[in-house]
């Protein structure tokens, strides 16, 4: 093999290699939309994380803005503090409601950034005052059994028919329909 | 008669670690002149085009196919899995995920260290059989600055190309079985991937992977080739040895660096 030959197969490799890398950066990686673009951090204080992790999406309308970079709780309130960082073409208003919520019943868990009416912008660094913790499906099924127990009346059946109403919660409408008898239905099991 | 044995079988353990102990030791003198002579690889820069024909462009084809094939297959049992929860749409997320971080760099690493690192300690271990170093160390050219630093450059890099290639082939036969065949949305197949794949996190770690498993391989090759026993059998020994040692290495490097790189993120 001669060596201009050698120099073309080695050039063509290095170009190819380098396509392929360019490839998974701009196309699989979307480089040139989100991410490693400068931007700005904002924080926030929750009750209840549910299950965010790092990383995850924080999104405007849908619309992903920035990423969740820390969480830490706060040994003093006990609140958990997340720490976002905001792409630096999207600013929010001094009013914004940043909320936890899953896209789906099993999906991810993102932030949900709902900005309000205010005229000022919330600064880099600054502290989004109104929140909304995560939905914990356990605390709202622990809630509508109470609620159910509550509006059945029969107050002694109230804490045995809560076990046997989670099995038939396939059907909640039917149920809530005619509510005493599907407690005692389960009750006299 | 049993004392015997048992001394035998105690020098012969005495004799292994020395051995080893010897050889660890040749191997780190081996590092620090092969890294002293890395310039010279620079100086010969035809030299080091020819080591990354050789272990680059000629692995290209198997690469390309095995990529093509394991994105194919990956789609294949993915798809099987995830239409069980009726998300079959995250299938791009998954293909694109387990080759970037992991199976583009491994398995690129583990077809590399048989196809060129094997070539390689071949290559070196004849020339040392035949002479050929000691003829050039007597016309006063060192064998470290002429045959081994451009087999180690050559190496480290095609290595990182070669994984991009494979990732990148993978993520294309994903694409024609799960776009083409089975027939999920080309725009969820596509958005679900760039939505989970980050730059830093998934693309430059794999990249970062593929380079150390390249530095990896090639040194393990050139020392295997240098350190042969002079003698056919020697040869095929070392060569065997390559494809073995660099595997495995690739397996535990691939884990480590997985617990440092990925530790944060999904636990």
């Amino acid at each position: 093999m001669n060596r201009t030959t050698l120099d073309l197969w080695v050039g063509i490799f290095v170009a190819i290699g380098i396509g392929a890398l360019l490839f998974l950066s701009l196309k699989v990686g979307n480089l040139l939309s989100v991410s490693s673009t400068p931007g700005y951090q904002l924080s926030a204080a929750f009750d209840n994380i549910g299950g965010l992790k790092l990383r995850a999406p924080v999104k405007a309308a849908g619309v992903v803005v920035g990423r969740v970079e820390q969480i830490r709780l706060d040994p003093q309130t006990y609140q958990a503090v997340v720490s976002m960082k905001i792409d630096r073409g999207f600013q929010f208003t001094r009013d914004t409601i940043a909320s936890i919520l899953t896209s789906g019943l099993l999906g991810e868990v993102y932030i949900g950034l709902d900005s309000g009416g205010d005229t000022q912008m919330l600064a880099d660094g600054a502290r989004i005052p109104k929140t909304q913790s995560a939905m914990v499906l356990e605390k709202l099924i622990g809630q509508f059994m109470f609620d159910k127990a509550a509006s059945g009346g029969n107050g002694a059946a109230a804490p045995a028919g809560g076990a046997p109403a989670s099995r038939s919660g396939a059907s909640p409408p039917a149920a809530s329909g005619v509510p005493g008898t599907a407690i005692s239905a389960g009750g006299g099991k | 008669m049993s004392a015997t044995t048992l001394a035998s079988a105690l020098r012969r353990l005495g004799a292994g670690t020395l051995d080893s102990v010897e050889r660890l030791g040749f191997a780190a003198r081996f590092s620090v002149a092969v890294l002293t002579h890395l310039p010279a690889a620079f100086r010969r820069l035809q030299l080091t085009l020819r080591e990354i024909y050789f272990s680059g462009v000629l692995s290209l084809v198997i690469i390309l196919v095995s990529g093509l094939f394991v994105g194919m297959v990956l789609a294949l049992q993915g798809y099987d899995v995830l239409s069980r929860y009726g998300a079959n749409e995250s299938l791009g997320i998954l293909v694109a995920l387990s080759l970037v971080r992991e199976l583009g760099p491994v398995v690129a690493g583990l077809l590399f260290a048989s196809r060129a690192g094997s070539a390689v300690t071949a290559e070196i271990g004849l020339m040392k059989t035949t002479e050929q170093l000691s003829a050039m160390e007597m016309m006063a050219v060192d064998p470290l600055a002429r045959v081994v630093a451009p087999r180690f450059v050559g190496g480290i890099v095609s290595m990182p190309l070669l994984a991009a290639l494979f990732s990148t082939l993978g993520v294309f036969g994903a694409y024609l079985v799960g776009v083409r065949l089975i027939g999920i949305d080309s725009g969820a197949f596509w958005g679900n991937m760039q939505a989970a794949v980050d730059f830093r996190y998934d693309i430059f770690n794999g990249f970062i992977k593929s380079v150390v498993f390249g530095v990896a391989v090639s040194a393990i090759a050139v020392f295997e080739g240098y350190n042969a026993r002079p003698t056919a059998e020697g040869v095929s020994t070392a060569t065997t040895r390559t494809v073995v040692a660099s595997s495995l290495s690739i397996l535990a490097l691939d884990f480590v660096l997985t617990v440092f790189m990925f530790r944060g993120v999904g636990v």
